[in-house]
């Protein structure tokens, strides 16, 4: 999906959460008594779910907030009076349609059981000829029902059983209870009855508090309290009465069939007409809807991953800034009191109000950047059930190990990070471990490991991939690369130079392609994305015992840790992870191909030099390589030795976007802003070393 | 600041500036500040007229040296040198551009029928960048579209201006 759709479908995601929001305060507001404007208010607000829903194709949310439209519909034009027994159907409603909005925010399957519980409920409601002005109560009477009143623990469900054979199967039950004042004296707790009966299906708990005697009369030991429950599932009536079965016989119990939603005729209602309307208890349903969400991560992964326009902070994270700012406030009027009166003797104080300023400094961009913070625990939180499937789809054994979730990283990278790894994982899962047969034949165990890791190190943050399976096979990378001319046959490449190829595009060496990998797109993808980053990829292997692929991010994109160096008068910044080291070459270490192009001889290796003066037209302080400075830099797995006259500190810098107001310049990945404001660029190693190699019109590959 | 013109409906406001002993003006509205000549940070790649960029505020602004993009002859930068920071709409958003003149000169009010077509070429400056000329108290003022200009010099995508 295109960014664009992308961010129209997180506004209807927000947009929607919000509706519901509005009708849930809305329905709440009807309780207490029926008001126009607000009931067109909720309307309005479903209808816009149920077409958005249906524009963006969730057809299950467009299909469920139908029904619930009809039924407001029907309320908004006087055609039906508004019941507290519809409105509970309707904030229920409302709660299962956050949970699918939910869901499918998250790009998880919507879960339909609390849909198709409820849509059952409003069916019902909805057939319930209501005419305008009948109280509730009348409402209910006026249709005999079929139900059991019985006393516990006696088993009777076919109590109407022609009824059950006319309105279809049971898709639940209403449940009332009336317990014996004595019951806690039977060592009976309501609440654990509820919960047993909430773990066998959905359940809806409403008090009735009427038989409640004021306070000075209450006697504590005893039960007043009655409960209307609705258990929404196919339950076997049997398993609902043993759930009862201690209950005192003094205890009234009634069971009554709730219907499929085709149900024509009479339908099921409550026969309790004496009864006033119960109060509902929102908390108890709200529990109710939660028991029922089968994924309770859902609602956290959909904030997670949905919204990339706005940001959910923590408390603590916002109250610390607030302590920051209000010592910001003290160290501004501290420093303020210098202005009005300085005396030389003051310059002690006066620094000491400026070291903590600079503090304050610190600690408020920390902060900031804080509210930035994500763990990858939402990256990695997708691979438990990633693994389980492709595991079994490949017939291997995989146990995976996920560990630093709480590492924290920038929104930004976290969102770009997922579709990388998710690569990484389904190679080392295809590629890296082995069957289950071939594992036992090397002497392992039948089982394999898979590893994520996440920690912090430096300025940086490390996500390792790590599988204890056969590891990269460098004769069959090398030949595969000379096969497909990207080496010289005779080339000596170092360990490093041949894992390296994995990244190139096209590469693979899979001999099948399956529908996991080895088509050999891919991996390129992969380095693109992390380099696009600012953060770079390496590879560790060794033959028989598994591979390591370990990725250097960033761990924020709005603050780079980075080099200052000087090239003649201009100042640039490097990207301090994508410096290896900076030498002083000799001339024994220098030498140069076909009269032009320069090499550096870096350890073993033959780099090419990048003259940055040349390249952005600079004059430098000398042409001399031996006079400046060379840094070697590393980018997309390729190694140059740029020249400069001298490094200056390494330091934090903000990054500014050099396109907002002028375009995109070869080799300049930003700028940024120094202390004493004047502007310096900051310099984008893969794109120079692209730049550069341009210019030369040579392959790097030949020469590395 | 003189207005000498009474404000007719059709009429538009005009910040003249001059460069090169001749007198040019702008669309007022376009003008977001004016502010003293302060040293830019050169960018590799870009043509000779773009003299780099500025901290405007946080922002970073490419800067662009009207003598030079209008083959005068560059002058030496001193305290009168100003930097006249335009908005303008661009296919890509709005930007914000400096461009350095020899000095400010004047608000004007220009009735829209007292500028008259420009030539096919005015001086140096290509015709495409003019929107006409207006003629007040004996003074001939070249009507830039400062629109167009900024927004070819920036992006560098018109080949055929100067």
């Amino acid at each position: 999906m295109d960014m664009e759709m992308e961010e129209i479908l997180n506004l209807f995601f927000e947009e929607s959460l919000e509706g519901l929001d509005t009708m849930e305060s809305g329905l709440l507001t009807l309780e207490d008594g029926a008001d126009r404007e607000t009931i067109n208010n909720i309307f309005r607000a479903a209808h816009s779910i149920k077409g958005g829903a249906g524009t963006f194709g969730f057809m299950e949310i467009s299909e469920f907030t139908h029904s619930v439209e009809t039924l407001l519909d029907e309320m908004r034009n006087g055609a039906r009076s508004i019941t507290p027994d519809a409105l509970q159907v309707l904030l229920q409603s409302v709660d299962v349609i956050r949970e699918m909005t939910q869901s499918a925010q998250a790009k998880t399957p919507i879960v339909m059981t609390g849909a198709n519980a409820l849509s059952g409920e409003l069916a019902r409601i909805l057939a319930q000829k209501s005419t305008p002005g009948a109280a509730p109560a009348t409402a209910a009477t006026a249709a005999p029902m079929p139900q059991a009143v019985i006393p516990a623990p006696i088993v009777k469900p076919e109590s109407a059983p022609g009824d059950a054979a006319l309105s279809g199967p049971i898709e639940g039950w209403r449940i009332t209870f009336a317990p014996d004042p004595s019951l806690f004296k039977t060592c009976n707790d309501p609440l654990r009855i509820f919960e047993e009966l909430g773990s066998l299906a959905p359940l809806e708990v409403t008090a009735m508090t009427d038989a409640l005697p004021a306070l000075s009369a209450l006697d504590p030991t005893q039960c007043f309290l009655r409960w209307a429950l609705v258990l929404r599932g196919a339950i076997d009536h049997a398993r609902i009465v043993e759930v009862f079965d201690w209950v005192d016989a003094s205890s009234k119990i009634t069971y009554e069939p709730i219907f499929g939603a085709g149900s024509p005729g009479t339908p099921p209602q409550r026969s309790t007409a004496e009864s006033p309307p119960p109060v509902a208890v929102r908390a108890a349903a709200t529990r109710a809807a939660a028991t029922a969400d089968a994924h309770p991560g859902a609602a956290v992964a959909a904030k997670a991953g949905g919204e990339s326009g706005s940001l959910r902070v923590a408390t603590e994270k916002v109250d610390a800034l607030i302590n920051l700012v209000g010592e910001l406030v003290i160290t501004q009027s501290m420093l303020g009191r210098f202005a009005e009166k300085y005396e030389p003797a003051d310059i002690e104080a006066l620094r000491r109000s400026l070291a903590q300023l600079t503090r304050n400094t610190r600690e408020l961009q920390e902060s900031v950047m804080q509210i930035r913070m994500l763990p990858i625990g939402f990256s990695f939180n997708r691979f438990p059930r990633l693994v389980h499937d492709l595991s079994r789809k490949l017939g291997k054994k995989v146990d995976l190990k996920l560990s630093g979730e709480n590492t924290e990283l920038d929104k930004t990278v976290l969102e770009k990070i997922g579709d990388p790894l998710v690569h990484l994982v389904r190679n080392a899962l295809d590629h890296g471990l082995e069957s289950p047969e071939k594992r036992l034949a090397a002497g392992k165990t039948e089982t394999g490991t898979l590893e994520l890791n996440a920690f912090h190190e430096g300025g940086s943050i490390i996500i390792e991939v790590k599988d204890d399976g056969g590891g990269l096979n460098k004769e069959r990378i090398l030949a595969k690369a000379v096969e497909r001319g990207l080496v010289d046959a005779d080339a000596t490449l170092t360990d490093e130079a041949i894992y390296n190829l994995i990244f190139v595009a096209g590469f693979s060496t899979a001999d099948t392609v399956s529908d996991v990998s080895g088509r050999g797109v891919g991996m390129d993808v992969v380095r693109r994305n992390i380099n696009d980053l600012g953060g770079h990829v390496q590879i560790f292997s060794v033959k028989g015992q598994g591979s390591t692929i370990r990725i250097r991010l960033p761990l924020t994109l709005a603050i780079l840790e980075g080099q200052v160096l000087r090239v003649g008068k201009e100042i640039y910044v490097a990207s301090l992870v994508s410096i290896i080291e900076t030498v002083q070459s000799t001339r024994q270490n220098l030498s140069c191909v076909a009269g032009r192009t320069e090499l550096f001889k870096h350890r073993t290796d033959y780099i090419p030099i990048i003259r940055l003066h040349d390249l952005f037209g600079i004059e430098p302080d000398s042409r001399e390589i031996t006079d400046g400075l060379l840094v070697v830099l590393e980018a997309d797995g390729r190694r140059v030795a740029m020249l400069v006259d001298e490094l200056l500190a390494q330091q934090q810098v903000v990054i500014k976007s050099l396109e907002t107001n002028f375009k995109q310049v070869p080799g300049l990945a930003g700028a940024t802003i120094h202390g004493d404001g004047t502007v310096a660029l900051i310099l984008d190693v893969p794109g120079l070393i692209r730049t550069f190699l341009e210019r030369q019109g040579m392959d790097m590959g030949r020469a590395a | 600041m003189s207005n000498a013109e009474s404000t007719q409906a059709t009429s538009q406001q005009y910040l003249s500036f001059f460069l090169g002993g001749e007198e040019y003006a702008t669309d007022i509205l376009r003008v977001q500040e004016i502010k003293g000549w302060d040293t830019v940070t050169r960018v590799p790649y870009s043509p000779d007229y773009v003299l780099g960029v500025i901290n405007l505020r946080g922002a970073i602004v490419p800067v662009i040296d009207l003598r030079v993009r209008f083959a005068l002859e560059k002058a030496q930068f001193d305290a009168a040198t100003v930097v006249i920071v335009v908005h303008v709409a661009g296919p890509r958003g709005s930007r914000i551009v400096g461009i350095v003149v020899d000095a400010v000169s004047d608000v004007y009010s220009v009735a829209a029928e007292k500028i008259q077509p420009p030539p096919d070429v005015i001086g140096a400056v290509d015709h495409m960048f003019v929107v006409g000329l207006a003629s007040l108290d004996d003074r001939l003022i070249i009507i830039l579209d400062i629109e167009r200009l900024v927004i070819a010099s920036v992006l560098g995508d018109n080949q055929a201006a100067a």
